[in-house]
């Protein structure tokens, strides 16, 4: 094919000038969309209100899609269950017998835990709840791990409140519009979340690498103290997570960092729950505890 | 009663409107864009962009039909269902449109071939230029082999969508 005659106006002027003219427009496009960028650099919320638009009108389609497909993408997890079933009933048996007195001990001490905070007069951090919702869609072509959540401002949802699903910590609201929020998953870059190891506190920080995983980098000096297998819990510090949310579990060591996957895959999970960031649950003034003066802010990290 | 397979056929003194000249392009590649809300909950980046793929296809299939501006409307609407920063892809694409333009001048004989090596260049830079912004504005210091995979199977199925929006341009052009 030879080049094609079009982009080449001749002598006629007007055509110059029209050509001419919409290279103006494209530069100067060009040039706002790299200011628009440099901003965003500096406030990455500030133009969100833009897609709102977007946002709300794709939501029913997300949303209804989602309701189909929700059976289908686990599909391979109930075939590959057919394929073991006889062992794995005797295995899940003996599991359950050796859980079963856990859960009693672990209801001892839930029991224990109130009284005692009762006694410290802590306001109690439950109904600390929004609301609960699915995830529709995602930012599945870009390096940013957003999800789209089917609920925003009319319903509760306030950016920066925490997102959790039965299985571990999810994110973070990062923009809301009235029915939709964009949700920061625990693993894009910018979610940074103070953890500590479950069975004995050593404290730590996660950092999302966009890619399905995490970083964790211990907060205390020397050699890493993590192993593959360790349990990461929310640490409640900072005041945004609620201590104790399931976060990730290590699989890997590399010197000072350890790599680790977090427990509740955002893809499989089938509902979401937006809860008060921890620090306005526990000091939240209506639910006035009989004393007037509420405990202090667990603040300060 | 005219022949079912004569529906798609011009006729003598018919011709398509102007709203499915001029619109079906920007639709197809909206929709391309819109792909996004598709209910995947993705953990890496896995979904070809379609709107990069479908303006970059009407772009060198009809190198009469749009001037560069055009990608700044539609590099906006991308941003807004991307969850890239606003401003990522308008600058991305009318780059990109500038560059296909100046290439154009210097090309003597393009074909097909030329066309796709055009367009995987294209790619490779937005792919390449959405990850850096990505990065300034926020994200993880991601590595370009994480996004690898991407680009590549983004070059591998513009073929296809060359081909879609050539059936598709067919039905435009007849009324």
């Amino acid at each position: 094919m030879a080049r094609p005659p079009s982009r080449r106006p001749g002598h006629n002027r007007k055509a110059q000038y029209s050509l001419f003219a919409s290279y103006v427009v494209a530069v100067t496009g060009a040039a706002v969309g790299l200011l628009l960028v440099v901003v965003a650099i500096f406030d990455p919320t500030g133009f969100a209100a833009i897609r709102t638009v977007t946002a709300e009108v794709t939501r029913p389609v997300s949303a209804g899609l989602k309701n189909m497909v929700s059976g289908v993408s686990s599909i391979d997890e109930v075939l590959a269950a057919y394929w073991r079933a006889g062992s794995q009933n005797v295995a899940l048996r003996r599991q359950v017998e050796a859980d079963r007195n856990r859960i009693i001990e672990a209801k001892g001490i839930v029991q224990e835990n109130m009284r005692l905070k009762k006694l410290l007069k802590l306001v109690d951090t439950d109904r600390s709840e929004v609301v609960a919702a699915r995830l529709i869609a995602s930012s599945a072509t870009s390096t940013r791990r957003f999800a789209r959540l089917n609920a925003g401002s009319w319903q509760g949802v306030r950016p920066g409140m925490p997102v959790r699903a039965a299985e571990g910590l999810i994110g973070r609201v990062h923009s809301v519009t009235p029915n939709t929020a964009e949700v920061v998953l625990l693993t894009d870059g910018s979610s940074i979340v103070p953890v500590r190891r479950a069975n004995d506190n050593v404290p730590a920080i996660s950092t999302g690498l966009a890619d399905g995983s995490i970083e964790i980098r211990a907060l205390a000096a020397g050699r890493n103290p993590f192993k593959p297998g360790d349990l990461l819990v929310t640490s409640g510090i900072g005041g945004v997570y609620q201590p104790n949310i399931p976060v990730a579990v290590v699989v890997r060591i590399a010197g000072e960092i350890a790599y680790g996957v977090p427990l509740a895959n955002p893809a499989r999970v089938d509902a979401v729950v937006v809860e008060r960031a921890f620090e306005d649950a526990v000091t939240r003034p209506e639910t006035a505890a009989p004393t007037p003066a509420p405990a202090a802010p667990p603040t300060a990290p | 009663m005219i022949d079912r397979h004569l529906r798609h056929v011009p006729r003598l003194g018919r011709y398509p409107s102007r709203f499915r000249l001029v619109g079906t392009p920007v639709v197809t590649v909206m929709l391309g864009s819109i792909a996004t809300a598709l209910p995947i909950i993705a953990q890496s980046p896995i979904l070809p962009p379609f709107g990069l793929l479908l303006l970059l296809s009407w772009r060198l299939l009809r190198p009469e039909l749009w001037r560069a501006w055009i990608a700044l409307p539609l590099g906006l609407f991308d941003d807004m269902m991307s969850g890239q920063p606003i401003g990522s892809a308008m600058f991305l694409w009318t780059v990109t449109l500038i560059g296909i333009d100046s290439v154009e001048h210097r090309l003597v004989w393009r074909s097909y071939r030329q066309d796709w090596l055009i367009a995987a260049a294209a790619i490779i830079f937005c792919i390449a230029g959405g990850v850096f912004f990505a990065r300034i504005t926020g994200g993880a210091n991601v590595r370009l082999l994480l996004v690898a995979p991407q680009m590549v199977w983004t070059v591998l199925l513009f073929p296809f969508v060359v081909r879609q929006c050539a059936r598709i341009d067919r039905w435009r052009v007849m009324a």
